[in-house]
């Protein structure tokens, strides 16, 4: 197992982390003055990460696609961040958000970094207060607090509907101060094209500065991945248009291992789909399932007369709505979470239950919480959500149920870390969503904000030190070694070859064909013959998207085709390993629904006899089949149950 | 919600290769778009067929695509964000225009944000604003519990109304003075409102006014645009505020 090696802590589970920190080394303020850590990503954990490294004392080089690093797509979380504080006193505590995320993630993730992530999620907050992040609070002046999916307690702070940019532009402003103190060196539009290793150690990257397509060398002692996750592979999803997978497939592809590439989240409540012109898919917040009831018509009459508009929501009496979720699960009613909720609203519109033109939607209705509470608390609450879904759909959702459907929203797999949140690359990091390490097959709704600050604050700048003590004497890395001359070549031969294609169809037309076989075959429910047969028309996608793609334009000025080109390449890729990952797990396990694993009642049905590992899948040459590598999951603390939200 | 089909409409935009050479309008026709298709994505077809047709795609900016990271920056039809209220051009719908119209689409136009390429502008200048100050100077660790010092419900909302700004530079770009008031002013109020921010508020405000006129951003002269046409609605009362802030440095000075 020297290959796969966690290194997780021995002890009580409780003490790891602290006994963990104890042991590890540190770096003194004069000798990180002399060390240079590359981040790429400004999102909630990069900025955070990047904005704590350089108060520690060490340079940082920081990078983003984005003209801003307040751009990043963590801006865009609504629903809120939680934390044990335990402040509504409703019983909660470390220990509860931890077997909560555990069970959430359906006993996909490491015990020990779920519990660590559980310890510091409290002073995250205290953190995000500090630095001026408005809250809601109570009229005493307190914070506020609301409940999510999949817990029995209200633990998640939030502020409005627009949680992730005030947790983001609180980082953002600790990077700028960073920035202005000239410790951190940022980099905006600039894409990281490749890793560059030096004697097995990541040293550098390769970047395209994308206003002048000038191909640039960066030197650091350490480079930490925190590029957010590849939802995007399926086109339509909830990510920015400008979310990728590049840094993680570059990584993967310079030996860092990929790990449950298959584990994607489906949220349940997205605005559906409204034909095929369509470029992306917005999210309405988890937090609406606090005061929002989810149904569909009992009787099939009645939804064929919604699907071809003779009748509205509001024309169905009380009697005839079936709230399945309620029905379904009394004791978590709307509020199970995500993974459970996408398919109990998939089941009912396979059965021919939806509610719009496509058959594809089902109903968010306030009407009764405006009733009980009125307007101007639903407002206070989620005006901007609301006035979002206005905008999209030309309703009015305070007086028309909204119309949802589950959309690929967020990834739980990725680069494989160990506790110091290294990847099998020695100096190469990956935190947030980049990595796979604390979600397991389902993420826990207001979870990603607690992550990516979690490891951003107050893991990486402990366990990043432990790493770089022994490379104190490594002097400045010289960006003109060879090995960053040769891996310059690569990345160039690379945009060489996709300008010369010059083929017929532009880049979308691929993403688009992608999107649709990762949706239908390796989406919210999977197959062992789809995933074969989606195997084999990736390749062909490959193929054409080699001998047929049209990227316009030159390379040494702006130009959006090519970034998109080398985007889709690496989705592409991407897919297939998603696509092998789902068919190797054959266990129905989180948002991994496996057709041929399900229980009497419908339900997802684990197997831990077989699943109970964590997959990380070695790259091992272009056209050469990847070799998958098992991490066993051990539970020490926690009983492996059959998951109920019944 | 009811979906019309636009038969044909002209695009009529503002085409410049790079930050030094000399821009031009081009007109183009897109045809049969849904009324539920938005702005952006009509800008998508119409690149998708530029580029079929072996023409360059036109360059603009835009990322999230629901209203929230500032991104998006059109100047559409005379306005920025095009002809709607309280939204980004990523939440445009197509269904604000009619058939046969003929759309004007402009970079936002300041000479502080320089044109990358055809409507990408470099607002980089708001970045050094917040360099200068726009952050509570705390490090990472050693903060009190979040409860601590109670903040009143009201400073709380005040402050987050004032923190919606997306740093988008719609102020800048429909004001005739180009002036960056009104984002500079959220940030100093929304930490202003707080008592984690208020301590070194002075200091904020002074160092965040003269990095904005260093950089050449022009002055307040009370006509409100910004305010209209600002996606987030960010109150104009947040100028008062800064202009307060501001004061006060300049006395304790």
């Amino acid at each position: 197992m020297t290959l796969l090696n966690s290194k997780i802590p021995e002890g009580p589970l409780a003490e790891k982390w602290s006994k963990h920190k104890a042991k590890i080394k540190v770096v003194s303020p004069a000798n990180k003055m002399k060390l240079d850590v590359i981040v790429i990503g400004t999102g909630l954990a990069g900025a955070s990460a990047a904005s704590s490294l350089a108060e520690l004392g060490y340079n940082v080089q920081a990078f983003c696609y984005q003209d801003s690093p307040r751009r990043a797509h963590s801006i865009a979380a609504q629903g809120g961040i939680n934390a044990a504080k335990n402040y509504q006193n409703d019983n909660d505590s470390v220990y509860r958000l931890f077997y909560d995320t555990i069970k959430g993630g359906d006993y996909r993730s490491r015990e020990a970094n779920v519990h660590r992530l559980a310890e510091v999620s409290g002073s995250i907050i205290d953190q995000c207060v500090a630095q001026g992040v408005p809250f809601g609070r109570e009229y005493g002046g307190l914070l506020s607090n609301r409940s999510f999916g999949g817990v029995l307690v209200s633990r998640t702070f939030y502020a409005r509907g627009q949680t992730g940019q005030q947790l983001l532009i609180g980082a953002y402003s600790a990077l700028n101060r960073q920035i202005g103190a000239g410790t951190v060196k940022m980099f905006p539009r600039h894409e990281m094209l490749d890793i560059v290793k030096i004697d097995g150690k990541a040293r550098g990257i390769i970047a395209r500065d994308m206003v002048s397509g000038e191909i640039k060398k960066f030197g650091a002692h350490a480079v930490v991945i925190a590029s957010g996750g590849y939802g995007n592979v399926f086109f339509l999803s909830t990510n920015a248009m400008g979310c990728n997978g590049g840094a993680s497939w570059q990584a993967y592809k310079r030996g860092a291992f990929m790990s449950n590439p298959c584990f994607v989240q489906i949220h349940p409540t997205c605005i559906p789909v409204h034909g095929d012109q369509q470029s992306k898919l917005t999210l309405m917040s988890e937090s609406l399932r606090n005061d929002g009831r989810i149904w569909v018509p009992k009787k099939k009459e009645d939804a064929e007369k919604l699907q071809k508009g003779l009748i509205g929501p509001n024309d169905i009496a009380e009697e005839d709505r079936d709230f399945y979720l309620e029905r379904r699960y009394p004791a978590y009613g709307n509020l199970v979470p995500r993974d459970v909720a996408s398919r109990a609203g998939k089941e009912r519109c396979d059965a021919g239950f939806g509610v719009n033109n496509t058959g594809l939607a089902v109903y968010l209705d306030f009407n009764y919480s405006i009733a009980r509470l009125g307007r101007n608390v639903i407002e206070a609450r989620y005006g901007n959500l609301f006035q979002m879904y206005e905008k999209i759909t030309d309703t009015d959702p305070y007086k028309v149920p909204m119309q949802i459907y589950p959309a690929i929203h967020y990834t739980m797999g990725g680069t494989w870390v160990d506790y110091n949140l290294m990847t099998s690359v020695p100096g190469l990091y990956a935190i947030g969503e980049a990595n796979f390490s604390d979600h397991g097959a389902n993420r826990l709704g207001a979870s990603a904000l607690m992550q990516g600050l979690a490891d951003g604050y107050f893991v990486l700048p402990y366990t990043i030190g432990d790493y770089l003590a022994n490379e104190i004497q490594v002097p400045k890395i010289n960006t003109n070694a060879p090995e960053f001359e040769q891996t310059l070549k690569e990345v160039q031969a690379r945009l060489d070859s996709l300008m010369a294609v010059k083929g017929t169809k532009p880049v979308d037309y691929f993403h688009k064909k992608l999107g649709k076989v990762m949706w239908d075959k390796v989406g919210m429910s999977r197959n062992e013959a789809g995933l074969k047969q989606a195997i084999q028309e990736i390749a062909e996608i490959k193929a054409d998207f080699w001998k047929d793609v049209k990227v316009p334009g030159a390379q040494g000025e702006v130009n959006q085709e090519l970034e998109k080109a080398g985007r889709v390449a690496d989705f592409i890729e991407l897919a297939d390993l998603m696509a092998r990952d789902a068919l190797a797990r054959n266990e129905s396990c989180g948002g991994h629904f496996r057709e041929e694993s399900v229980t009497d009642d419908g339900e997802a049905k684990r197997n831990d006899e077989i699943g109970a590992y964590v997959s990380a899948w070695e790259y091992k040459g272009e056209n050469q089949e990847p070799v998958m590598h098992k991490e066993d999951l051990k539970f020490e603390a926690i009983e492996l149950a059959q998951r109920s939200y019944k | 919600m009811s979906e019309k089909i636009l038969k044909e409409i002209k695009v009529k935009v503002w085409r410049q290769k790079n930050s030094t050479s000399k821009g031009r309008f081009e007109t183009y026709p897109v045809a049969n778009i849904s009324t539920d298709t938005s702005f952006l994505e009509m800008m998508d077809i119409l690149n998708f067929q530029l580029i079929e047709s072996g023409k360059e795609p036109i360059v603009f900016d835009h990322d999230c695509r629901e209203g929230i990271c500032g991104t998006c920056s059109l100047f559409i039809n005379g306005r920025a964000h095009g002809p709607d209220d309280g939204i980004t051009t990523c939440q445009l719908h197509m269904r604000k225009f009619i058939d046969g119209e003929t759309i004007v689409v402009e970079p936002f136009r300041a000479g502080t944000f320089p044109v990358v390429k055809d409507l990408m502008v470099d607002r980089s200048a708001f970045e050094k604003i917040l360099h200068a100050g726009g952050f509570v100077s705390v490090n990472t660790g050693g903060v009190p519990d979040g409860n601590a010092i109670p903040i009143g419900y009201d400073d709380a909302e005040a402050a987050m109304d004032a923190a919606s700004c997306i740093g988008c530079g719609a102020c800048v770009a429909t004001c005739k003075n180009s002036s960056a008031m009104l984002f500079v002013s959220a940030k100093v109020s929304h930490l202003a409102r707080l008592p984690q921010g208020k301590v070194e508020a002075a200091r904020r405000a002074r160092a965040m006014v003269s990095k904005m006129d260093e950089l050449g951003f022009g002055n307040c002269s009370n006509t409100g645009a910004c305010e209209v046409e600002c996606p987030k609605g960010i109150s104009i009362a947040n100028i008062a505020t800064l202009n307060r802030e501001y004061l006060m440095a300049k006395v304790i000075e």
